[in-house]
């Protein structure tokens, strides 16, 4: 099945066809180089861990928050993460959308389709638990994003 | 060549100490001939961060479970994953994992579906054996494959279906998810994701005993006298009973099915791996909801 990048902004849609690209039997290593490869949080929120929200769809300890420069649908979006060392499928998960998202307008940001963790071609080798917690992520950001950019509801 | 057990005096009370070795114990036998040593993890990428030196990964999610049906593999898939992994049938397996060892029990509890004789638990799991500052490595260890046989899986004695349930109705079955979920408050455990159950409680009859209460801090297990205290003095379970034991999908019921059996001696305990995630879905299974066991519905007290 070929990659659907349609409605991705372009570093994501990259991200989703890497992972087509690549054999089934490899697809977990790229999402462990996307887990080892997640930025460390901004020191800003490591002195402030309760300005993060958590992510209570996840199986493992994940909080994000987004941060918006400036107004409305053109704004750039920068995103922030942090989950720990021993829960490297969520880190990975966290990483394709800071690969994929950071630095995107808001506009970008809030078109990403909801189905996004159904194309990544991992839906046989995670459970579906997994899948569901990244799309939890997804609306997180989505939702800060569209408060922090004054998007309405 | 068979591998010696660990003599540890810790393990001496239980009721097969031959199915536990220490952290100190797999260090001092690491690379042994005849002792392959498999990790299994809730987070399938876990091993990959780093593991146990020469040990092998196994995958719950693509190698234990067929890939259509919900089951596990059949006699071929299995002999064909222990080939790939390098284990003989006579071979000793270590297991460890994440989770105070949850996946690494339901493994285990898989390889005996197929009858694999000597597997072992690594008491504390992967957890214990980091904070003790052990040696981990990303090498991926050299496999040779080997020449497993294709063997029978037997669900008889230590797996329970949902038919089996129903006919089990009334007799000793123990709940180990958390009490949210045993009373129907939630469908998964606290901090895990709400999932696809359509009905929350419990089994009727079923005791609520969370898997957790085995366990110590560091992920090892309880000592005899303790888990005695849980499972016999307060539940009332005897060893000679007929016991089934569920959670969402099988692997925290695997870690008590392990308890019962080899620390216990309880002499005839089932895994229901169809769990919650079945009975919460099914039409027409009697369910309780609240604290307490509740009664079995009369007209299910046979097979139904």
């Amino acid at each position: 099945m070929s990659a659907d990048t349609t409605g991705l902004p372009e570093a994501l849609a990259e991200v989703v066809t890497d992972f087509h690209e690549m054999p089934e039997s490899q697809r977990l290593a790229l999402l462990l180089e996307f887990s080892t490869g997640l930025p460390a949080l901004p020191q800003k929120y490591a002195d402030h861990p309760e300005l993060l929200e958590p992510v209570p769809e996840c199986q493992s300890p994940i909080f994000v928050v987004v941060d918006v420069e400036g107004q409305g649908p053109d704004a750039a979006v920068r995103l922030a993460f942090s989950a720990p060392p021993e829960a490297p499928t969520t880190r990975g998960f966290a990483g394709i959308l800071a690969e994929g998202l950071d630095g995107a307008t808001a506009q970008e940001v809030l078109d990403v389709p909801n189905d996004l963790p159904g194309r990544l071609a991992l839906t046989d080798l995670v459970s579906p638990l997994r899948l569901g917690g990244m799309a939890g992520m997804l609306g997180r950001i989505k939702r800060q994003t569209r408060e922090k950019a004054g998007l309405g509801a | 060549m068979p591998v010696p057990h660990d003599d540890d005096p810790a393990f001496a009370e239980y009721a097969d100490p031959s199915r536990l070795v220490s952290t100190q114990w797999l260090a001092d036998h690491l690379g042994t001939p005849g002792l392959v040593v498999v990790e299994s993890d809730e987070d399938v990428l876990l091993y990959e961060t780093g593991h146990i030196p020469g040990a092998v990964k196994v995958d719950w999610h693509t190698e234990l479970n067929d890939r259509v049906t919900r089951d596990y593999v059949d006699g071929e898939g299995f002999a064909r994953l222990m080939s790939a992994k390098g284990i003989s049938r006579d071979d000793t397996i270590v297991v460890y994992g994440d989770k105070s060892n949850w996946w690494a029990a339901y493994a285990m509890w898989v390889f005996e579906l197929f009858g694999h004789e000597d597997v072992r638990l690594l008491d504390g799991g992967r957890a214990l054996w980091q904070a003790q500052g052990r040696p981990m490595t990303t090498d991926k260890p050299a496999v040779e494959p080997t020449d497993y046989p294709v063997v029978q899986r037997h669900d008889e004695t230590i797996r329970a279906f949902k038919e089996d349930v129903l006919g089990h109705l009334g007799k000793p079955m123990v709940d180990v998810r958390s009490p949210q979920e045993y009373t129907g408050e939630r469908t998964h455990m606290p901090d895990y994701p709400e999932e696809g159950a359509l009905r929350g409680g419990h089994i009727p009859g079923a005791r609520s005993v969370p898997w957790a209460r085995a366990a110590n801090e560091d992920g090892t297990f309880r000592s005899r006298a303790e888990l005695e205290a849980i499972y016999q003095q307060e539940q009332g379970l005897e060893p000679g009973d007929d016991v089934v034991a569920y959670c969402r999908i099988g692997e925290r019921s695997s870690h008590t099915w392990f308890v019962l059996t080899y620390l216990l001696g309880f002499e005839q305990v089932r895994n229901y791996d169809g769990s919650w995630t079945e009975w919460g879905n099914a039409v027409r299974v009697p369910i309780v909801r609240g604290e307490t066991p509740g009664e079995v519905p009369s007209s299910r007290g046979g097979r139904a």
